[in-house]
């Protein structure tokens, strides 16, 4: 099947199997391997992305169902010479060991900074009226990530940081 | 170069690059995709074929029949290697991996058929047409059925000093109780993957392992072709903890296929795949008997431990840290191993100790309660500075587990804990404070390194050594530039290649102390011959500032180093000082949690590890490893178990969802602290293993805790809120 999306502002075509996840179109068919497949079940949050600026499990989607879409992965964020601040903020807070979650974790804190940003409640807001950033509410929100190295504090550092400087 | 006696001064000493809270060295490539895993190099497979693995259904008998013609007829299918039509494979050597064999099942999950096709898509749907039928043969899963036919084992000897059941019988105060652990798994984020090429009759795979040399014995030996023929790669691994010190039906089957198709074969093995066709840590029953005066001055220390494994299969050595922690003139550790049809059980983050500990130091917590004494004074009371079994004559080559103790004491606020358990409320949740000792044998392995010095002054460092999540990287490019007068961004540090030099690897928390005797050994020689080729006929010369200086004379490095540059190769090797002295890192760990009053549910509040490892390399990427150690320790003690289920003889709990691991949420900000130490026997290095110290014995430290808050002693783990709640007191 024939498929259009835009991934890191650049326009793309392709013509895919319908069982190509999102994921699979990104990594095996545009080599773009910086989205990661941990599980491939939507259980790990390595293949995190941002589809219309909100991130998605990339796993748990199939390519096809993109139509039109704009995709941001951890290449479209930055590259090693022009990093990212929330990139640059992982590697001076060490929120990483192995780097397999990585790309996935990224993604999901800069989405999680705008989604605390517009004012979108959580699990641990206590008032759903008032949602402010804390150490509680990243914690809550990163959750579908998994980090089997568990440089948690260290990815919540990093994520403070960004914030505090933002 | 051998290391045979205690360190003297060295220039690692200047303490200019090494000790330094460098960032990671790899840091820009991972935190932007562009770091390369074993599944991702598409510019070196091109028109790579995919291919998946299928496996058993049972754990144990043989393949009845086995029909392909549907899964061959599908769109894209190129090849379905079954073992009908699979070369004949050697499983002589240690690491060999034979696949495809024969008919008969050993393991749930062992690869049946491997379907190749066009795409990944194609390739998975054609393995779900393969026809399979088995003969089920009947075996042993459950542990706690077979404890009593446990083997003494080779590995694992008995320890028996003194009289133990005399000073236990005669001892005032006893404990005499029994843990048991689960079967755990390492869960890491990457699945195991490889992609194989043959050029000719030379065979390249890249796939994810944690040890070159042995996937490199591995694949040459299994598929019987010479090592010279084979080249292994593994740049960047997408975490281990043990599941990838050994190689499994991935690099195997791939480079099979691709020889059999002409084209490279890439495999990842699945999520839920990677759960029984794996190995994993196996589960322990463990009695544990203190006998002990009313001062706590433990005068009887005994430990059985049992686990199950596979027919060959290595034991958990549980009991192994009971030989060396505490005191004791009677002593009677064993360790025993029983038949057990389940996957495989192999090396998991600290095996032994991380789940000995779970035991250990949870008695260590009752002899305490029955004692009056404080649990923190009672491990001080009992320390040793030489080994038990052993006497004086072999003492420790460093051992501060009581500055461990006290330091945390102090700083985690231990004397506002309340002897009394159940008895700290904080609106909904009973609080309590737990501690328990930290202790992880130091091992030390070969290590070989190459180091280049160029013309524009820039040194590279090549070795077979991984960077597994651990720094490697990072240590071993301060260990080259503190060496050869450098700053870090003149060096470059190239991993995981057969074609480098045979390196110790990432496991057993040997790899930073080994991996870096290793680079300093050629730096040693580089710096020779740097000197010499600089015209400086002696042994007084230093390295500063990207120039190499004697006698009031100094020369660039790029200079001479010139076109052609200067390389050379070394290795280190390790005498005798492992066996002279007992060698281990020490940690005290602190822990307080919160136990919802009503619902049992146990949340971790605060955490401090008070680490005793030698000199620390990197204290970035040390206290990182510890972070991961300690939340490791906190999902053996709260939610990780694989759930054995004796129907199908494997675990049922297969994927991420239902195999806990801790969370974001799980995880508070956690405290570490390294003793400013250095240790003269482990190497030149003077560092200790770090990598697993933070899972030993944090997991008692939570139970312990567990224990103070609410008066409840769970020995069965993990503590699952389900065995607090009939027994929590009303709220």
């Amino acid at each position: 099947m024939p498929v259009s999306f835009t991934v890191n502002g650049q326009a793309t075509s392709l013509t895919l199997d319908p069982r190509v996840t999102l994921l699979d179109a990104l990594r095996e068919h545009m080599a773009l391997t910086g989205s990661k497949k941990g599980c491939d079940h939507g259980q790990c949050g390595a293949c995190t992305v941002m589809v219309n600026g909100q991130r998605i499990n990339s796993c748990l989607t199939l390519a096809v169902m993109h139509e039109g879409d704009e995709v941001t992965t951890i290449e479209g964020l930055g590259s090693p010479e022009n990093l990212h601040p929330m990139q640059a903020a992982f590697v001076k807070h060490d929120g990483f060991q192995c780097g397999y979650c990585t790309p996935g974790q990224i993604c999901s804190s800069v989405a999680v900074l705008k989604e605390i940003e517009a004012g979108i409640p959580s699990h641990v807001t206590a008032d759903l009226d008032q949602v402010a950033f804390s150490d509680a509410e990243v914690r809550e929100r990163m959750s579908g990530n998994i980090c089997r190295c568990a440089a948690y504090p260290n990815i919540v550092a990093a994520i403070r940081d960004v914030h505090d400087h933002a | 170069m051998e290391f045979t006696q205690a360190a003297g001064p060295n220039p690692l000493d200047a303490g200019r690059v090494v000790t330094k809270p460098i960032d990671r060295i790899d840091g820009p490539l991972k935190v932007s995709g562009r770091a390369p895993y074993a599944y991702e190099y598409h510019q070196d497979f091109p028109n790579a074929a995919y291919g998946f693995v299928l496996g058993s259904s049972v754990p144990k008998g043989r393949i009845a029949s086995l029909d392909t013609k549907a899964a061959e007829a599908m769109p894209g299918v190129l090849l379905v290697l079954t073992h009908a039509n699979t070369p004949k494979m050697s499983d002589e050597g240690e690491h060999n991996a034979p696949q495809l064999q024969g008919a008969e099942i050993k393991q749930y999950e062992q690869a049946v058929a491997f379907v190749v096709a066009e795409t990944f898509e194609q390739a998975r749907a054609a393995a779900r047409a393969v026809k399979v039928t088995y003969t089920e043969a009947k075996g042993a899963y459950d542990l706690a059925a077979v404890q009593d036919k446990g083997e003494p084992v080779k590995s694992a000897p008995d320890s028996t000093v003194g009289d133990f059941d005399k000073a236990f019988s005669a001892a005032p105060v006893t404990v005499d109780v029994t843990y048991t652990t689960p079967d755990q798994s390492h869960a890491m984020m990457e699945p195991h993957a490889s992609v194989a090429k043959w050029d000719g009759d030379k065979l390249t795979v890249y796939t994810a392992n944690q040890m070159i040399h042995w996937a490199h014995d591995g694949i040459a030996g299994t598929l019987g072709i010479p090592k010279t023929k084979v080249r292994v790669q593994s740049a960047y691994v997408g975490g281990g903890f043990g599941s990838k010190l050994f190689i499994y039906s991935d690099p195997i089957l791939a480079a099979v296929a691709a020889q059999k198709l002409g084209r490279p074969v890439k495999v990842a093995l699945t999520r839920p795949q990677i759960f029984n066709h794996t190995n994993h840590r196996p589960a322990t029953i463990q009695r544990i008997r203190l006998g002990a005066g009313p001062d706590g001055r433990i005068t009887a220390m005994g430990h059985d431990t049992v686990s199950g494994n596979q027919e060959g299969g290595e034991v958990e050595n549980a009991a192994d840290q009971t030989k060396l922690l505490y005191a004791g003139e009677n002593r009677l550790i064993r360790t025993r191993l029983s038949e057990l049809d389940l996957p495989k059980g192999g090396a998991m983050r600290a095996p032994g100790e991380a789940v000995g500990l779970l035991a250990l130091e949870c008695a260590m917590d009752e002899l305490a309660e029955k004692t009056g004494v404080d649990p923190v004074e009672l491990r001080i009371r009992n320390d040793i500075q030489y080994d038990p079994e052993k006497g004086p004559s072999r003492s420790f080559s460093s051992r501060h587990l009581v500055e461990c103790l006290r330091t945390g004491a102090e700083r985690f606020g231990w004397s506002k804990r309340a002897a009394k358990p159940g008895t700290v409320r904080d609106g909904q949740w009973l609080v309590g404070m737990g501690v328990a000792s930290g202790f992880r044998g130091n091992l030390v392995m070969p290590s070989g390194a190459r180091v280049k010095l160029d013309r524009e002054g820039v040194v590279t460092v090549e070795t077979q050594m991984t960077d597994i999540g651990t720094g490697s990287y990072t240590i071993l490019g301060q260990v080259a530039a503190e060496m050869m007068g450098l700053p870090i961004e003149k060096v470059r540090v190239k991993l995981g290649d057969s074609d480098f030099p045979l390196s110790s690897g990432s496991g057993g928390s040997w790899g930073a102390n080994s991996a870096s005797a290793g680079v300093f050994a050629a730096c040693e020689a580089l710096r020779d011959a740097v000197a010499q080729k600089a015209g400086f006929n002696t042994k007084d010369v230093t390295f500063a500032d990207g120039n190499v200086a004697s006698g009031g004379r100094s020369r660039s490095l790029a200079e001479v180093a010139g076109p052609d540059g200067v390389t050379v190769e070394a290795k280190a090797e390790f005498g005798d000082l492992t066996k002279k002295f007992a060698q281990a890192s020490f940690a005290g760990h602190f822990c307080e949690v919160g136990v919802d009053a009503h619902t049992g549910e146990i949340r971790v509040r605060r955490m401090l590890s008070v680490c005793s490892a030698g000199r620390i390399i990197n204290p970035k990427t040390s206290r990182n490893q510890c972070l991961g150690g300690m939340t490791m320790g906190i999902g053996a003690a709260l939610m990780e178990e694989q759930v054995v289920d004796e129907r199908f003889g494997g675990f049922i709990n297969h994927d991420l969802a239902e195999y806990v691991v801790p969370v974001h949420a799980d995880i508070p900000d956690l405290d570490v602290v390294f003793l400013d130490e250095t240790d003269d026997k482990s190497s030149w290095i003077k560092a200790k293993g770090v990598g697993e110290l933070g899972i030993c014995g944090v997991g008692a430290a939570v139970a312990n805790a567990v224990y103070n808050a609410t008066g409840i002693r769970i020995r069965d783990y993990p503590l699952t809120l389900d065995k607090l709640l009939p027994r929590l007191p009303t709220a």
